[in-house]
């Protein structure tokens, strides 16, 4: 690989999130609360729809990471900004992942800063990876 | 509702081990759609110098959740379970986690706050080897929406 530069873009990921993803991904993390999965619970508290694990989104952000197999990711961080609604249907939410390297650090690990959309809007903030190459 | 504000700097000791499990690794990556094969295969696994299959990055999700849902259920803390959503996350890898690590979970109440009429609960995890060996340090920030605003 070349030299890594900040600035440099990562591979883009577009995945459908659906509601199959959802329970799915609840089985595996072990997270039942039921604003994942169920629609009348969500509604009740106040959610529009069922919503996405922010897990999961954290999950696939990382998968920008990862894909690009530069080294292991040390350290991640991520807030949950807006929530990615999922209807019912089999289409899902369309989740749009993007990194590019933010910085090289003195120890020479790598600063990514990743970004996650849904409806064109932000939903993590300073969704940071470190990764050691 | 403010949380009590006593639990602040609780100290929760592993509650059980956790053995992490080959397939329980694959069954995460399947989830998160993330096909990597040092997740999958242990003769690729090991030629990147792992002992057995590694688990991604967020994998200790599962068993930083359920250090959470310990404490977040804990009737005398005054959280409502229904309004709570997750704030944000982190993951700090100290060494990697492998199929056949025995995972211990001791999780610290960091800080409540209550800005807005949202309660705020910091909960930090240290996800240990059941021999000691540091794996993961988890931080969680978890918000309690307020109930008196209507719809979110």
């Amino acid at each position: 690989m070349s030299e890594i530069a900040v600035g440099d873009a990562l591979p883009e990921l577009k995945v459908h999130i659906t509601r199959a993803d959802l329970v799915r991904y609840a089985g595996a993390a072990l997270d039942f609360n039921p604003i994942h999965w169920n629609e009348a619970f969500a509604k009740g508290v106040g959610l529009p729809d069922v919503i996405a694990h922010g897990m999961l989104t954290m999950a696939l952000a990382g998968r920008v990471v990862t894909a690009w197999g530069l080294g292991a990711l040390v350290d991640y961080q991520a807030r949950f900004t807006r929530p990615v609604v999922v209807p019912n249907d089999d289409t899902g939410a369309l989740v749009e992942l993007s990194g590019k390297v933010g910085a090289i650090l003195e120890d020479g690990t790598i600063r990514v800063d990743l970004s996650a959309k849904f409806e064109g809007r932000a939903v993590l903030g300073k969704a940071i990876a470190i990764v050691r190459p | 509702m403010a949380l009590e504000q006593s639990f602040v700097g609780r100290e929760y000791p592993p509650e059980s081990v956790y053995e992490v499990g080959r397939e329980k690794i694959r069954e995460f990556a399947e989830a998160i759609g993330d096909p990597r094969p040092e997740y999958l295969d242990v003769e690729a696994a090991k030629a990147l110098g792992y002992a057995d299959v590694v688990a991604p990055p967020t994998f200790t999700t599962i068993v930083n959740l359920a250090s959470i849902n310990r404490i977040v259920n804990d009737p005398e803390l005054g959280l409502d379970y229904s309004r709570m959503v997750h704030g944000d996350q982190s993951f700090t890898h100290h060494s990697p986690v492998v199929a056949g690590d025995r995972l211990a979970v001791t999780t610290v109440v960091e800080s409540i706050s209550r800005r807005a009429g949202n309660d705020f609960i910091t909960l930090k995890a240290e996800i240990r080897t059941d021999a000691g060996e540091p794996r993961v340090t988890t931080r969680a920030l978890l918000v309690v929406r307020d109930a008196e605003e209507g719809q979110a």
